[in-house]
């Protein structure tokens, strides 16, 4: 990629982000009260759209062969039975990952 | 803002001292890793400044996506962003040039503090609050340099280190499945974005375009059960 490219593709992601964060305050931020449809939205989407990214990390499994999916799976797994006895964001994330690379590297 | 603020924010932001040094090396380490300079950690936590969106971005830059497609999988992750600031509408009034930074650094963990703070007494509320953003978006861009530096300089083979995006979003999952009562929105998620990608595939990402559809729909029908399941705050939805 050329410098312009990786600087595009950061703008966009800047920019996107900030609207996300500034559109409240666009849209409600001179008094008037929020409709009720985006507070419920705002409430309950993103628990739907965190299950939906977690399917988008999976997107490339394959189930032809264990190194395939095993390694995913076998550490995704551990992430999340690291994060419900410690509650650590830290060792959750970082624990799981080198499991993952370790299991990709050295196992499958 | 003055040391005095600087001084009354400080000692609240050192848990979030930690989760982003910590959160921001791997960020680094995963941008270097996937051969891109550690300016660009640099600029990206100073100008984007969102953890999830960025380790989204790491895989975005990996794979010179589209700009489309970098839009729209940017702003499915930050959606729920929307909500933060309908409950920071009266909070940031009143803070002039200050308030469009507080606007553009309201990460979750900057969130999570405003929303549970109290300037001490003989502190400004608005010079403190600007010093709580201040402070974590300068522990973001530490981290990530710092990460970015380690990954350039060590030579290790970092294959699989682009897991800890997913790691960071079963994270996510797993704390908001235990602080909500309705597991309805994330299994639909689950079970309607699965649909989507069996049904077109995993290229590029697209099947969340009519997974999202599948997912608003959804919620908008179950809208009647879920709110009589947990009457929404007054004046705004997070907790």
């Amino acid at each position: 990629m050329t410098v312009m490219e990786i600087a595009a593709l950061v703008a966009v992601m800047a920019v996107v982000t900030f609207l996300t964060r500034a559109l409240p305050f666009l849209l409600f931020g001179r008094g008037g009260e929020p409709p009720k449809v985006a507070l419920y939205l705002g409430r309950f989407l993103p628990p739907a759209v965190i299950a939906m990214l977690i399917v988008y990390c999976y997107r490339n499994v394959s189930f032809a062969a264990a190194d395939g999916w095993a390694p995913a799976f076998i550490a995704g797994g551990a992430v999340v039975a690291l994060h419900l006895w410690k509650k650590n964001n830290m060792l959750s994330i970082v624990g799981g990952t080198v499991l993952y690379m370790a299991l990709v590297q050295a196992v499958f | 803002m003055n040391r005095k603020s600087l001084a009354a924010a400080f000692p609240h932001t050192v848990p979030v001292l930690m989760g982003y040094l910590s959160i921001g090396i791997v960020f680094g380490w995963m941008l270097s890793a996937a051969d891109f300079h550690p300016v660009w950690s640099a600029i990206m936590s100073t100008v984007i400044y969102a953890g999830s969106g960025q380790y989204l971005g790491v895989d975005l830059l990996a794979k010179a996506s589209p700009l489309a497609d970098a839009a729209f999988l940017t702003l499915m992750i930050n959606f729920r962003h929307l909500v933060y600031g309908l409950s920071m509408l009266e909070k940031f009034q009143g803070m002039g040039w200050r308030k469009l930074y507080m606007i553009f650094s309201l990460t979750d963990e900057t969130y999570a503090l405003l929303a549970g703070v109290r300037a001490p007494e003989g502190v400004d509320e608005k010079d403190f609050y600007f010093s709580i953003a201040l402070l974590d978006h300068l522990y973001w861009i530490a981290g990530s340099v710092a990460g970015a530096v380690a990954g350039a300089l060590v030579n290790i083979n970092t294959e699989g280190i682009d897991f800890a995006m997913t790691a960071l979003f079963l994270v996510i999952a797993v704390e908001q499945w235990q602080s909500n009562t309705r597991h309805a929105p994330v299994l639909l998620g689950a079970a309607g974005t699965l649909a989507c990608l069996l049904a077109f595939g995993p290229e590029n990402g697209r099947f969340l375009i009519p997974a999202l559809f599948i997912l608003v729909g959804g919620l908008l029908l179950m809208r009647p059960g879920l709110e009589a399941s947990e009457a929404l705050p007054e004046g705004g939805g997070a907790q």
